[in-house]
């Protein structure tokens, strides 16, 4: 099983791809929108992208619950 | 389910999602045995991420900004880098600024009002005349609409735009039909696609639909649209242009 450091690093990865985060910014506690100024289209593409890096699917409905990165290191973790 | 576009070439613009109508389309065209060639507009990585979860591999998404004239300049160049001509071309591109929509009509400026003209209305033209190049006698052009023989709520100055578009698709029937290309239009139901979540109070449309329509509503299901937009680029619908369908589930036959 793959753990929550992993996940989140792996976040991280795609974050910095994606939307040009800088990886040691990402953490648990930290807003996709607030802290990491992540906009919806962004985050659209890093819903996509962790989806085929973690082998889940993150139906829309979720995606507006997650506001952290800590809770899609737990939706990927209880998912995957 | 193969056949019915056997050995056709489609070009299909406005994939954005997995949810997106041209998503749907631009599947099941494969299913039905075309060659697909995409289009993006602004993020074109995630349309990359999106095309690889197509039933086929697709080539390079070209990009395709409607409003610059050079893409479009460039684009029938582009095109046959992958194909060598088109028999149909999908238009599923749409915007306003938030400032047009949501209930600011009484208020919007004009330049917002004409760039959604310019993106969803105009550009229903300027695609076409950019594949023309590509496209034989027995060609067609499909695009999407939402009914604008009615104001709805919210949708405001998108709804002129989709009337001006409904407007254009006959006109380029017109113009395209002595070349023998076919120009129609499905009207679709609300669907719940990044572009409508864009919308403002886009719940507004929602609420009475599957009641109201005779044969329900599945505001997450693209195919019945998808399917439609085929049927009317295939040779299904020869003598078929300035054509629109609805797509509705019945919505727009009934008074209430």
């Amino acid at each position: 099983m793959t753990t929550r450091d992993e996940i989140t690093a792996g976040l991280a990865e795609i974050l910095e791809e994606v939307a040009g985060v800088t990886p040691d910014d990402v953490a648990e506690g930290k807003s996709f929108t607030d802290d990491l100024d992540v906009d919806s289209l962004s985050m659209v593409e890093v819903v996509v992208a962790a989806e085929e890096k973690f082998g889940v699917k993150i139906p829309d409905n979720e995606v507006q619950n997650l506001k952290t990165v800590g809770d899609a290191v737990s939706y990927i973790q209880n998912n995957s | 389910m193969s056949g019915l576009l056997e050995g056709k070439r489609l070009l299909v613009t406005g994939v954005i999602t997995d949810q997106s109508i041209a998503f749907s389309i631009a599947k099941l065209a494969q299913e039905y045995g075309a060659t697909v060639v995409l289009t993006g507009f602004g993020r074109l990585s995630l349309v990359e991420r999106i095309a690889k979860r197509l039933p086929q591999p697709v080539g390079d998404v070209i990009e395709l900004d409607v409003t610059n004239a050079e893409h479009l300049a460039g684009l029938a160049d582009r095109v046959r880098e992958q194909v060598d001509g088109l028999d149909g071309v999908v238009h599923s591109i749409g915007f306003a600024p938030q400032t047009a929509m949501g209930g600011n009509f009484l208020d919007a400026p004009w330049e917002d009002v004409a760039t959604a003209v310019h993106v969803s209305t105009y550009s229903y033209k300027s695609l076409a005349m950019a594949a023309l190049p590509l496209m034989k006698p027995g060609g067609a052009i499909v695009g999407l609409t939402f009914d604008a023989t009615v104001a709805w709520p919210v949708y405001d100055w998108m709804g002129v735009a989709k009337a001006g578009l409904e407007s254009a698709s006959r006109y380029l029937a017109k113009y395209l039909g002595p070349k023998g290309i076919r120009s129609n239009l499905v009207s679709a139901g609300p669907l719940r696609t990044m572009a409508a979540k864009s919308i403002p109070g886009f719940e507004a449309f929602e609420e009475s639909w599957g009641d109201r329509a005779p044969l329900g509503w599945q505001l997450t299901d693209t195919e019945p649209a998808a399917k439609a937009c085929l049927a009317l680029v295939s040779d299904l619908f020869p003598a078929t242009t300035g054509e629109l369908v609805h797509v509705d589930g019945g919505y727009h036959a009934v008074g209430a």
